[in-house]
């Protein structure tokens, strides 16, 4: 396969977000404020018509809001369509929401917004403008993308828009119908009312009209005091699917004469089969065909069969040995590369507030602490399995693809295949779960190179857990080594931060443009170290790259899932230094930055912190702000003849506005069980260069017995507007780790925790 | 061979060697049931039989002796089973892939045991794996289910 004629297009669109400051500026005003194309427009059924690309009604009153980001369990279908449903007044209850084709039109600003690197509370000049024209550039990319905490913050307004100046060209269409002024109609879920006259027709009996008008200059949206659906718990859209099983999943196509595959490729990252042999497994029954697979995500073989479980038992019986890794074959020599990074490796400050250096210069050796702490490499392992389905048939592809870039699956897969973009459908489906690991292209690559030797039938390709689990992206590995120096009341006087990893965005372009130089800083390294609202005169958080090729990738809530952990364990080991209890030292070092400080105050109330515990339990406690919400944890835990119990774990988080306290609540729990998860017993590890674990029982998460009870607070103090499926997963493993110390006086500094406790 | 499903006698042509899921999935065209691990270790695959809940992953279709429930044959004549319903009241699913799995477990638990204990609950759902973490909401589900499996007999 040739990616020639694809780098050319993707590396200049590219280079528009790389090189915001240069080629983002040139491109000027008039091209980034004239709107995309109305994608709907080309696949409207009979007496349907589309108002924008957030809506369709028909004539028979069916109304249809596309919500255009993935939905992987967060809940943002649900919360999309209540931004255009409050607008448009109407139920949720009475329209169908639908993801919607990829397009241009659907880029998200929002995710690339908080990109720049700046503070979330910086709201200088250069930091606005940083964040504007980063917004701009996703609009020229075309990023239809889920990540980052994004999704409703990106369609807060837009959408609310898209479905108020709908309802103002509905009612214009109304009012020439009914020969009324529009001023003395009301809309009422999906009629317009005239109430003089008890009269009314229905969206979907003007909507043809109203289509027809020019949409209106201005429109006007709702005081969130009058608000109907948005502020308050809606019924999730999917739910009813989800409880009855229902054929949602990437996993659950079905298309007339579909074939089944899986592949099985290098699980040394970076080589090529050096000896193979496939006769065996060719003629093992149900298998139709085995084909080699060569891409910038690695080497290795496609099977094509008649159901799934025969491909799976061929795939295992290829006959291949791979070649050697070109990085350190064993778990302690990859992760001494980046031990030795922290230590000795170039350091780029990130934060450099004060004078570290001379701080630490006459610091009287009994008020200095250093620490150096860990955290392995993760697997995302979504509970569905990387799976997609493809046909190429009379030059036209269709994708069906759980994930998270269709713009970008769009892209690669019509390169692959040979036809034009505008010949090339991709279908995106719900997605069991994702994490992060849905924004790769591997899977949709995959099945597009096995669908090009079916002769036009559809397959389904779907890898086993054990490839799932071992041709991931990892959350990267991390080590930091921390110093600080604590001053006569207790408090830090200077805090130095180096923490050395893998660049992910390095990583992320080797894959999808293997031909594109990528450099430069890696604020993730660092996120959720540098960027915390606490004021220390003397306080550096720098970034150090480590230099390896194991595949990485954002994993939920990407940096802060680090840095959450180093950053708050090691503020608890000053707290303890300085004989200060933790909660009060962050009173003290957040009390410039009132959302903080709410929240702490909170959680401390909820958790009653202080109270005196019976023998064998603890508290721990941690903050993390990270996209844009302010979120304080409590964890309380037992010792118990099984192990270390987690009882209760108490969450504070102000997230500006509450646009679904039902959903918030939900994803602060499951956020902070996936941090607890990890925290608690995942480790992804090497030997041989390839990864050991490969299934459930060797990387596993929190289970029912093991979960806590929750309680959780969300606050709306702050005025902007903050993000919310990754929120609760940072302060979870600091705190639980907090909680260990506060219990039995083992500070750990390495995760998982389970190499030095036992969990019951 | 020859299985009853969801009520229904379904014949399937497949190696007795093929596991139940795949059997039901890829040949028999039931969705349902999930793909998690293959090695019965995350539950999403769960199909009650005679009772008792099975990882339809690891369970030889040849080897199936009696009658197969799968979520898809909850709902009697549209209406649902007091345990999907109460799954719908709590707004239990996230990514929902798991749930299935979730379902037939608490399904079968609570035909054993009409108004289980938290601890119960834990014994019953310990191989449901969840990894966005519903659990609060499935321990409450569950509770809700059997006060309204209750209310209906």
């Amino acid at each position: 396969m040739t990616m020639a004629s694809l780098g050319k297009i993707t590396r200049r669109a590219f280079l528009g977000v790389l090189g915001v400051g240069a080629a983002g500026i040139a491109v000027g005003y008039y091209y980034y404020r004239k709107p995309y194309p109305n994608p709907l427009e080309g696949e409207l059924a009979e007496g349907e018509v589309t108002f924008n690309p957030y809506l369709k009604i028909g004539s028979d009153n069916t109304i249809t809001v596309i919500a255009p980001r993935a939905e992987m369990g967060q809940g943002i279908s649900t919360t999309l369509a209540a931004f255009v449903a409050e607008e448009l007044d109407v139920t949720l209850d009475s329209i169908k929401v639908e993801h919607g084709p990829p397009s241009y039109a659907y880029y998200n600003a929002a995710m690339l917004e908080e990109g720049g690197g700046f503070n979330f509370w910086d709201e200088s000049f250069t930091a606005e403008t940083v964040r504007g024209l980063m917004g701009v550039a996703g609009k020229m990319l075309g990023l239809q993308a889920t990540g980052g905490s994004t999704a409703a913050r990106d369609g807060f307004d837009r959408m609310r828009q898209a479905g108020a100046a709908a309802r103002m060209m509905l009612v214009d269409a109304a009012a020439t119908r009914l020969g009324v002024s529009a001023s003395d109609l009301a809309t009422d879920n999906g009629s317009i009312v005239h109430k003089a006259s008890n009269r009314s027709v229905t969206y979907g009996e003007v909507a043809i009209d109203a289509a027809k008008l020019s949409p209106p200059s201005k429109v006007v949206l709702k005081e969130p005091a009058s608000w109907k659906l948005l502020g308050k718990p809606q019924p999730r859209v999917d739910m009813l699917s989800k409880v009855t099983g229902a054929p949602i999943f990437g996993i659950d196509v079905r298309q007339p004469d579909m074939l089944f595959g899986t592949v099985r490729m290098s699980p040394v990252f970076g080589v090529k089969p050096v000896r193979s042999d496939v006769s065996a497994a060719s003629k093992m029954p149900g298998v139709i065909k085995i084909v080699p697979i060569d891409s910038s995500y690695g080497s290795g073989f496609g099977v094509i069969a008649e159901n799934t479980w025969a491909a799976f038992k061929a795939a295992e019986a290829i006959e291949v040995e791979w070649g050697q890794p070109a990085y350190p074959a064993t778990n302690d020599g990859i992760m001494a590369v980046i031990a030795e990074a922290a230590k000795s490796g170039d350091a780029s400050a990130m934060r450099d507030d004060g004078d570290v250096d001379a701080a630490f210069a006459d610091a009287p050796q009994d008020r200095v602490i250093e620490a150096e702490y860990s955290v392995p490499y993760l697997a995302h392992a979504p509970m569905e399995p990387m799976n997609c389905t493809a046909r190429l048939k009379d030059g036209v592809l269709d994708v069906w693809a759980p994930n998270q870039m269709p713009v970008l699956v769009r892209w690669f897969c019509a390169d692959i295949a040979g036809v034009p973009g505008d010949r090339t459908n991709v279908h995106t489906t719900s997605m069991g779960g994702a994490f992060g690991r849905r924004g790769e292209l591997d899977f949709a690559i995959y099945a597009t190179m096995l669908a090009k030797e079916t002769d036009g039938r559809p397959v389904q390709v779907t890898w086993t857990r054990e490839e799932d689990m071992r041709r991931g992206v990892y959350r990267p590995a991390s080590v930091g080594r921390f110093k600080a120096r604590i001053g006569d009341d207790g408090l830090p006087v200077a805090v130095d931060m180096r923490v050395a990893a893998q660049n992910m965005m390095a990583s992320l372009l080797s894959r999808w443009f293997p031909s594109l130089p990528a450099g430069g800083s890696d604020p993730s390294i660092t996120d959720g170290a540098r960027n915390q609202p606490y004021t220390i005169p003397n306080y550096r958080v720098s970034e150090i790259q480590a230099s390896l090729p194991i595949p990485v990738l954002f994993w939920r809530s990407v940096g802060n899932s680090v840095n959450g952990y180093f950053h708050e364990a090691f503020m608890d080991e000053i707290a303890h230094a300085g004989k200060v209890d933790p909660i009060e030292m962050r009173r003290k070092l957040m009390a410039d930055f009132p959302a903080a400080l709410a929240v702490v105050n909170k959680v401390a109330e909820m958790s009653n912190w202080g109270e005196a515990l019976p023998a064998g339990k603890a508290k721990g406690f941690a903050f993390t702000l990270s996209f844009g919400s302010w979120c304080a944890q409590v964890i309380q835990i037992a010792d118990t003849p099984a192990g270390i119990k987690l009882e209760k774990m108490w969450i504070a988080v102000e997230v500006g506005t509450a646009i679904d306290p039902g959903i918030i609540e939900a994803q602060m729990i499951s956020g902070a069980i996936f941090g607890l998860s990890a925290a608690m017993s995942q480790e992804i590890t090497f030997g041989d260069g390839m990864v050991e674990q490969s299934n459930f029982h060797d990387f596993d998460a929190m289970r029912m017995h093991q979960s806590p009870e929750f309680e959780v607070a969300i606050l709306e103090n702050f005025h902007k507007m903050g993000g919310v499926g990754e929120v609760g997963t940072p302060p979870a493993a600091p705190a639980l780790a907090n909680a260990i110390f506060a219990l039995n006086g083992k500070r750990i500094r390495s995760l998982p925790l389970s190499k030095e406790v036992t969990f019951a | 061979m020859r299985l009853t499903v969801d009520g229904k006698d379904i014949d399937i042509n497949a190696d007795p060697d093929m596991p139940l899921l795949w059997a039901l999935r890829d040949i028999a065209g039931i969705t349902g049931p999930k793909f998690g691990c293959g090695i019965a270790a995350c539950g999403a695959c769960t199909v009650v039989i005679d009772g008792q809940p099975v990882r339809s992953c690891s369970l030889p279709v040849g080897d199936v002796t009696g009658s197969v429930t799968t979520i898809e044959g909850l709902a009697i004549d549209g209406k649902l089973h007091p345990v999907q319903q109460a799954w719908l009241e709590e707004q239990v699913a996230q990514c929902g892939y798991c749930q299935a799995g979730q379902i037939m477990s608490a399904y079968a638990l609570l035909e054993e045991i009409s108004d289980p204990t938290d601890e119960d609950i834990d014994n019953a759902m310990g191989g449901n794996l969840c990894r966005c973490g519903t659990y609060p909401r499935i321990r409450a589900a569950i509770h809700r289910a059997a006060a309204l499996k209750l209310a209906r007999a």
